[in-house]
């Protein structure tokens, strides 16, 4: 199978899989709220709104051939957090999992880091296939044996049985954000990793949850002074001492943990000048930047705005390489769309394995490739009517006004609450993982 | 490698650039929708992205009744006029409570996640 590499156009996408209920009445526990592949793609993590994760496995049983197409099937699945309430607020605390993260295999064992607004934790998934039996105190059942009964010893043995795997809880970093947490990042040291709030970035040792480090804090003396939040942030894949924290405002910082142990200075400012004659009442809540990711390569990362995606180069702080418009026909619909509050929806983006296709959702369950190499984009949809085995994927097109030709859909029989927030791309092949609402659509690239 | 800002589409290739070719390009739908919502809410803030805004984002979270809270509200109403925004608004205590409409229903019980059946 050909690697990550091709652009958007040279690769035909196929339906592989759907997971999740088919019916509409969506409980709201089912909305996914985040997806993200492990570091070999072997494993695709879910997590959802009432606090849930599911992990699939890729069957991995016929991948040497071709021609065949890889499905995941579920491997575990477990309750990561529980409501809980802050009485000092008389707030609850969500249980939605606002973000998973991989650690780097480094044993039989697999970790994830799963994070709700305010408590994250380590948890372990291990696989058991044999169990001890011949136990000499012991029935098979666990039952004690009678002492007196025992006439002869014998040693244990381990027996195969059926697969089990189970997933335990190992650390639980808590109390320390005062808002809500949006993003964790583990680092290329892996020793550590990050957890931003809307004001606040701490860095956290994985041995230990009793201490955290806070290296970011712009939370103002004076609350009224308060005009921008911090909505992601992310380590540099390869610099353990770097990493991103992006803005409501449209800015991204990067910062070095050696030039001083409080990063409130930053040592690069991403900011692309606007344009005076375009401000208007949206302006500033559309380049609120909901995602930063870096590229796999270290150089580039990529910030997803509410109507465009942009490639920065690290390099180049004044503006960014590369703008791709989203779904730019929605530039004459803000106005109802701030009413419906979908103006404030925060889409993820994702790159390709080797950086040269970069993805992101939008509504409709429309979501879009855009190919850097080609400059070429497509957009997908994820419907159950696209949902026959090996269905090549037909590209979709809106328009904006005008004379609507055949095939393309009005920009005004858009479904909102249609939205796809989250998709994930496998780190080595052109496999897709794009949630929608309460399911998981996998796509694959056609092989002939 | 290269560093243009490109442009993977046209600007405004959609249809109202058609319907207002007397007037400027880009900013022009933005400005209408700006004004449709001045119309619409004369009241909104002078600073959309500003302290309001942002306070709101901060304190997202279901509020529920709280009588200690209630009680204090209660005394400071008759003293202050209706409470905006006040200097240590990350805490939400006091003024801001929930009518019984206001209150979610109880959550239904954990049971496995649909994408595992």
């Amino acid at each position: 199978m050909a690697g990550a590499g091709g652009g958007a156009n040279d690769v035909q996408w196929c339906f592989s899989q759907v997971k999740g209920a088919i019916d509409d009445d969506v409980a709201e526990a089912d909305i996914i709220s985040t997806v993200e592949f492990n570091h070999s793609g072997e494993l695709l993590a879910t997590g959802d709104k009432g606090g849930r994760v599911v992990i699939f496995q890729q069957d991995i049983e016929n991948k040497s051939q071709p021609q065949c197409r890889s499905e995941y099937n579920v491997y575990s699945t477990f309750q990561s957090h529980e409501p809980e309430f802050d009485y000092l607020k008389s707030l609850e605390i969500e249980e939605k999992i606002n973000k998973i993260r991989w650690l780097p295999q480094k044993n039989a064992a697999q970790f994830l880091l799963s994070t709700n607004d305010k408590t994250i934790k380590l948890w372990k998934i291990s696989e058991r296939d044999k169990r001890p039996e011949g136990y000499n105190l012991k029935e098979e059942d666990g039952r004690y044996r009678d002492a007196n009964t025992i006439t002869t010893l014998r040693v244990p043995v381990f027996r195969p049985m059926d697969l089990m795997v189970e997933a335990s809880p190992r650390r639980i970093f808590a109390n320390a954000h005062t808002y809500h947490i949006n993003s964790i990042s583990v680092n290329s040291d892996d020793m550590t990793y990050l957890s931003a709030d809307d004001l606040r970035i701490n860095l956290w040792h994985l041995e230990i949850t009793d201490r955290s480090f806070n290296v970011v804090d712009i939370k103002p003396a004076n609350m009224e002074e308060l005009t921008e939040v911090i909505t992601a942030a992310e380590f540099h894949p390869h610099q353990c001492n770097t990493f991103v924290y992006s803005s409501s405002k449209g800015t991204i910082r990067l910062c070095d943990m050696r030039a001083s142990a409080l990063c409130d200075k930053h040592s690069k400012l991403f900011e692309e000048p606007e344009d005076p004659s375009n401000r208007s009442f949206f302006s500033e809540i559309i380049s609120s930047i909901s995602d930063v990711k870096f590229s796999h390569s270290g150089r580039y990362m990529m910030t997803r705005d509410y109507l465009s995606v942009k490639i920065w180069d690290l390099n180049m702080e004044n503006r960014p390489v590369e703008t791709y418009q989203v779904h730019e026909y929605l530039r004459s619909k803000l106005c109802s769309l701030y009413e419906n509050d979908c103006i404030f929806d925060k889409f993820e983006c994702c790159w390709n394995g080797n950086d040269s296709v970069v993805m992101t959702g939008s509504y409709n369950n429309f979501f879009r490739m855009l190919d850097r190499t080609q400059h070429r984009d497509v957009t997908l949809e994820a419907s159950r009517e696209c949902s026959k085995p090996r269905q090549v994927l037909k590209p979709r097109r809106v328009c904006a006004g005008g004379k609507r030709k055949k095939d393309e859909i009005s920009v005004d029989s858009l479904d909102f609450n249609k939205k796809i927030l989250h998709t994930a791309w496998h780190p080595q092949e052109n496999v897709i993982a794009v949630a929608t609402t309460n399911n998981l659509y996998i796509f694959q690239e056609k092989v002939n | 490698m290269s560093s243009e800002n490109q442009e993977s589409e046209a600007p405004l290739e959609s249809g109202e650039e058609k319907q207002q070719d007397s007037q400027e390009k880009d900013a022009n739908p933005v400005k209408s929708e700006e004004a449709k919502l001045k119309s619409k809410y004369p009241n909104l803030g002078q600073k959309p992205g500003g302290s309001d805004f942002l306070m709101k984002r901060l304190q997202k979270g279901q509020k529920y009744f709280d009588s200690g809270d209630y009680n204090m509200a209660k005394a400071k109403m008759k003293s202050k006029q209706l409470p905006v925004a006040g200097p240590e608004k990350g805490l939400v205590t006091g003024d801001h409570i929930p009518t019984p409409q206001d209150l979610p229903q109880r959550k239904s019980s954990l049971v496995t996640s649909k994408l595992a059946g």
